[in-house]
């Protein structure tokens, strides 16, 4: 069987997560690999959220917000904006390709565009594999072994 | 009545945190007076045997301070959990891996490589690597085994309480001796289990003393960069200062110095990972809405992930670069 | 302040001492001409042709001028004996040997059936009145104009007849002068009716426009005398009511109010950066605004359409979506520019003999009764094309004749490259988001949107409310549209507004965010990344707080937070984790 990456969703509740709604009524279909957490803005996204998805076992994190400009709590995902650059260059240094974590704006009308969206970012972490990190929980066992 | 019993020990540390016990200057007198010390390698002369031979929870009160690195390490914590009633990870490293938890942004063997391979101090054509078993002419000799990631002291084993600092403050260590005696000596319940003892619940902002105002970043320094006006944040002058994302008890000693605050004293409370939370803060606060100008501003940032994580690498949600 | 008793023409009245016999007849409504008066400055008595006979009573009498001579007790003033009205002949006739083609003299002339002036007539036009010497002096305080010479050689001049420094352009002079010896010309020869086409009025005093709330005047102390020279003050002195006063300051008044209704309108778009149209280059080439205005009775123009030359125009082209729809400028459509075109078009048939052309990339008649003008608009027989206007160039020496302006279009019906000469150019210029809505957004919490207009809570569901509650919206300052549309906005908003005031409490959303003291170590990180200004530093406490009526829940500063003093209620840090956890175990 063939890898299926788990991927968290941070959705703006405005525009992202009612453009997903409209994915969803429209009856467009986008991979299942994705579990959306609804928040109210991109401007809640904090990157520990981000960090821990990746401990917990996701293999891509997407966080969506209103186009710039847009954000109905007017510059909430600017702030976004500004973490995510930090949050990658974090996530670089601990050794997770950055393109693990996509940062997109989507509005409540492009239901299409967070489909392919969905659908292309699955399909790249299918291509990427498994993200898997090891060393993080203690098992005494294993610390004195060599790395390979 | 016999004496309440105190044991003091360092694991993977510098050896600052047993100083920074004995600069409390007289009160030490007091803990002597009060307590029977049975174990401080630092200080006196006991053997690991000695604690094997004591009954559990025979130690009243145990200060462990330095990270988990080797199976020593981890032994002696296993040994001195079981031995003690109360056990607290004094400093940082105990608490959340310190600065030897910075090695967890590389392999154990590329240090190794590094330290016994590379360095130029070494003597020319030395290449020895140490062994965890060597077989000498008296026998077999058994060094402990250095492990592949820096743990913090609660990643190994239960931990009561936390002193955090590197070192903790004298002043904080005195107050919590002084704390410790009273509870003893009078019978009060103890503090639940988990907290954070010689700090308070804000953060270092709390006790500094230079004036704060709305904060917008254009870009950062490093502090001889600039001449930085003594009596204004430091962040607001570009330099990355830990201070709001780190718990007070220090005293803000550091950035009263016109040094930004390290981070030495850990997360605040409501905080899981500090590094984290500091990029987000201070994210918020570049002031540009240019995704290329942010990159900029941002790669303006001096080793941000060394500054972040500085003492909390080890106890951060990753914990170590995946290698 | 003494009285005393007069008579004039035999009507008894009560005047006060020292004051002029003319103040007193024109109390009683009696009428004396003048030429060198003037009721703000001292009088002068340069033209005597207010000449009057005064009586004491007992036998004695005079000819004095009216306008200069002081009551006193007992004083019998005669305005009709034929002594009187020779005496203003006479002086008339020696006016009239100085300047008799000035209009005011002729008149007087005709009442007082002067055919010939006994000492000839001269050809000058200044009868030497002073009135605009004594304004300038006493009113306007510029001093930039005095008498030189003497005797028949007496003129009014500026010192040593150079362009005066110290004339401030009021125009007083030129507006007293009763002759029109004085004229204002504009040195730069520039004709001004186009110019002319901005809203409202330039008088230093004036209402803004016409229908202008509230309706009262206001001060331009730009243009303003008083303000320029601590002089003039006539407009306090015509006051009955002594609504003037000169040393009024803005206030600012605070309105404890409900609700807001937010209704700040648009801005047109300036047309100059689309050089292809020679907006600010072409006289005739003038946008939808400037055309509303000519078309105003009331404005500079009377209501004709004329060129800037004054003359009816032959032909006019109407450009529609200039800056809309267009990528470079503005996307949308403004909505409301198809239909008020071709009201342009139709007041232009009706007003004028010109040939209307209308350049359209779609028409959009979409309204109740829109799409029937539209087709009564056609039998009018306006030229209606489908192309958007390329470029307006000067014609040069091919077709001057049929109009100045070539207009340029791809007339895609035909399909066809069509240059059409026209005599003028009408720009319908997009409607815009005014300059100053990012501003007035923050202030009241309205989101902008990426296209400047303000952002409703909902499109179809909440259209006139707002993210802030309480705020509501009405009109074009949340997007292009006609005023039908705007007028059932407004009364929408109005509805909304009173359903809150009747309620007379606000229901705050549950979710909001909070600062625990107990953490919060007043970094102020927090401080300015709230949109709604729910974030306020108590400089006191030294911790920041969040004022939960304002809060609207968006979460940024609870992220930002790095001391974890922030939590978004129903969006806890907690309940994310939690969530995480949950999908990934
Ligand atoms: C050339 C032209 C012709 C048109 N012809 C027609 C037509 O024939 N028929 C039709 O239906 N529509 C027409 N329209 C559209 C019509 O003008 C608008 O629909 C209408 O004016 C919108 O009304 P409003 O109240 O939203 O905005 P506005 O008319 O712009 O009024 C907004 C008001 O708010 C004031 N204001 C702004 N900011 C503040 C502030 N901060 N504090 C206090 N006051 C403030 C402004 O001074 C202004 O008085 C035309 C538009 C144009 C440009
Ligand atoms: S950020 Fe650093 S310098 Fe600024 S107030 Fe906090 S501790 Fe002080
Ligand atoms: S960011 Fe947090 S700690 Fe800093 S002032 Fe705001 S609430 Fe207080
Ligand atoms: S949650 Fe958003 S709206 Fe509320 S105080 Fe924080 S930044 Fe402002
Ligand atoms: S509400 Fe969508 S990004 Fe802020
Ligand atoms: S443990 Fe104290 S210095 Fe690190």
């Amino acid at each position: 069987m063939s890898f299926e990456p788990k991927i968290i969703g941070f959705l703006c509740n405005w525009c992202s997560y009612t453009g997903a709604d409209l994915a969803g009524t429209a009856r467009m279909k986008y991979p299942a690999n994705l579990m959306s957490i609804r928040v109210m803005c991109s401007g809640r996204v904090d990157p520990g959220f981000v960090l821990d998805a990746f401990r917990r076992g996701a293999d891509g994190v997407l966080v969506c917000g209103c186009h710039p400009g847009d954000c109905h709590y007017v510059d909430g995902n600017h702030k976004c904006m500004r973490r995510m650059p930090l949050t990658r260059r974090i996530m670089k240094g601990m050794g997770i390709d950055p393109a693990r974590l996509r940062l997109e704006w989507v509005s409540a009308s492009e239901g299409a565009r967070f489909r392919e969206i969905v659908s292309e970012f699955t399909e790249q972490l299918r291509r990427m594999g498994p993200l898997e990190l090891k060393e993080i929980e203690f098992d005494p066992a294993l610390e004195g072994a060599h790395h390979a | 009545m016999p004496k309440p019993k105190l044991a003091i020990y360092w694991a993977a540390s510098c050896g600052g945190c047993d100083i920074a016990i004995l600069d409390i200057e007289t009160k030490i007198l007091d803990v002597a007076a009060f307590f029977d010390v049975i174990f401080w390698p630092c200080a006196m002369d006991f053997k690991y045997d000695d604690v094997r031979a004591m009954p559990d929870k025979s130690i009243t009160l145990t200060l462990f301070n330095g990270s988990i690195r080797s199976s020593e390490n981890y032994e002696i914590a296993q040994l001195l959990r079981a031995k003690s009633v109360v056990l607290c990870a004094f400093g940082s490293c105990a608490a959340e891996g310190g600065i030897p938890g910075l090695a967890n942004f590389h392999s154990k063997e590329a240090i190794c490589e590094y330290v016994y391979k590379q360095s130029p101090s070494l003597e020319p054509g030395n290449g020895t690597m140490p062994q965890p078993e060597v077989r000498a002419p008296e026998g077999l000799v058994r060094i402990p085994v250095l492990w592949n990631t820096v743990r913090s002291l609660d990643q190994v084993v239960d931990v009561d309480y936390v002193i955090p600092g590197c070192p903790p403050q004298s002043d904080q260590i005195a107050a919590v001796v002084a704390a410790v005696i009273d509870i003893l000596s009078n019978g009060k319940p103890l503090p639940p289990k988990g907290t954070v003892l010689g700090a308070t619940e804000k953060t270092c902002c709390d006790e500094c003393k230079r004036t704060r105002n709305v904060k917008k970043i254009k870009g950062f320094i490093r502090p001889f960069e600039h001449l930085t006006d003594p009596n204004v944040c430091l962040l607001e002058q570009g330099i990355v200062c830990m201070g709001p994302a780190t718990r007070a008890g220090c005293g803000a000693k550091c950035v009263s110095a016109g040094v930004p605050c390290r981070g030495c004293y850990g997360a605040p409370t409501n905080v899981r990972d500090q590094g984290a939370k500091m990029a987000s803060a201070l994210a918020s606060v570049i002031d540009s809405t240019d995704p290329e100008e942010i990159e900029r501003i941002l790669d303006s940032i001096p080793d941000p992930l060394g500054t972040f994580y500085r003492f909390s690498l080890a106890e951060s949600t990753l914990r170590r670069t995946q290698v | 302040m003494a009285k005393v008793n007069i008579k004039i023409d035999g009507h008894p009245i009560e005047v006060e001492k020292g004051s002029f016999i003319l103040e007193a007849a024109k109390a009683l409504g009696i009428s004396i001409p003048t030429l060198c008066y003037y009721p703000h400055m001292t009088p002068y008595a340069a033209c005597r042709i207010c000449a009057v006979e005064i009586r004491d009573g007992k036998g004695w009498s005079k000819i004095v001028t009216a306008c200069n001579y002081p009551v006193w007790d007992g004083m019998e003033v005669l305005t009709t004996t034929p002594r009187v009205l020779n005496a203003r002949r006479v002086n008339l006739e020696m006016l009239m040997s100085q300047c008799a083609p000035v209009p005011v003299l002729q008149e007087l002339a005709r009442e007082f059936g002067i055919d010939k002036p006994r000492w000839g007539t001269g050809e000058d036009t200044c009868i030497l009145c002073g009135l605009c010497v004594r304004i300038c002096d006493e009113v306007v305080g510029a001093h930039a104009l005095a008498f030189s010479d003497r005797g028949i050689h007496r003129r009014v001049a500026t010192p040593f007849d150079d362009t005066s420094s110290d004339c401030i352009l009021c125009g007083a002079c030129a507006s007293v002068c009763p002759t029109g010896h004085i004229t204002m010309e504009d040195i730069d020869q520039r004709t001004v009716i186009h110019r002319d086409l901005t809203l409202g009025p330039n008088a230093a005093i004036s209402l803004p426009f016409r229908q202008a709330v509230p309706n009262v005047p206001r001060i331009d102390p730009q243009r303003c005398i008083h303000f320029t020279t601590g002089g003039c003050g006539i407009c306090s002195q015509v006051c009955p009511k002594e609504c003037i006063h000169y040393d009024d300051v803005d206030t600012f008044e605070e309105i404890e109010a409900g609700a807001v209704i937010v209704a700040t309108g648009f801005d047109n778009f300036d047309p100059t950066p689309l050089k292809q149209y020679g907006y600010g280059r072409y006289a005739n080439v003038i946008t939808a605004e400037e055309f509303e205005r000519m078309n105003n009775a009331a404005g500079p123009t009377g209501g004709h359409v004329v060129l800037e030359n004054g003359q009816e125009p032959r032909s006019i082209a109407i450009i529609h979506c200039v800056g809309s729809r267009d990528e470079n400028h503005h996307s949308y459509c403004s909505r409301v520019c198809c239909m008020y075109a071709l009201k342009f078009a139709h007041l232009v048939k009706e007003k004028t003999n010109a040939e209307v052309y209308q350049l359209y990339i779609d028409l959009r008649s979409f309204g109740k009764g829109y799409e029937e003008f539209y087709q009564r608009i056609l039998d009018e027989g306006v030229n209606v094309i489908r192309g958007r206007g390329a470029e307006v160039i000067p014609s040069g020496n091919r077709r001057k004749d049929e109009g100045p302006l070539l207009v340029q279009c791809e007339d895609t019906l035909i399909g066809r490259f069509r240059e059409i000469p026209v005599d003028m150019v009408i720009l319908c210029t997009a409607l815009e988001a005014r300059r100053d809505a990012k501003e007035t957004g923050r202030k009241f919490n309205i989101s902008v949107g990426a296209d400047g207009w303000f952002i409703e809570a909902h499109p179809k569901l909440a259209p006139v409310s707002t993210s802030t509650d309480g705020i509501f919206l009405a009109g074009t300052c949340q997007g292009a549209k006609d005023i039908p549309d705007t007028v059932a906005q407004g009364g929408a908003a109005a509805a909304q507004a009173m359903k809150l005031l009747c309620l007379g409490e606000v229901l705050l959303d549950a979710a909001y965010a909070e600062i625990d003291e107990t953490y919060c170590s007043g970094c102020r990180l927090c401080n300015d990344l709230c949109a709604y200004s729910a974030l306020e530093f108590d400089e006191a406490k030294k911790v920041s707080r969040i004022n939960p009526a304002l809060c609207k829940a968006c979460g940024t500063c609870v992220a930002a937070c790095p001391a974890g003093a922030i939590t978004g209620r129903h969006f806890t840090d907690d309940q994310i984790y939690a969530q995480i956890e949950g999908m990934l175990t």
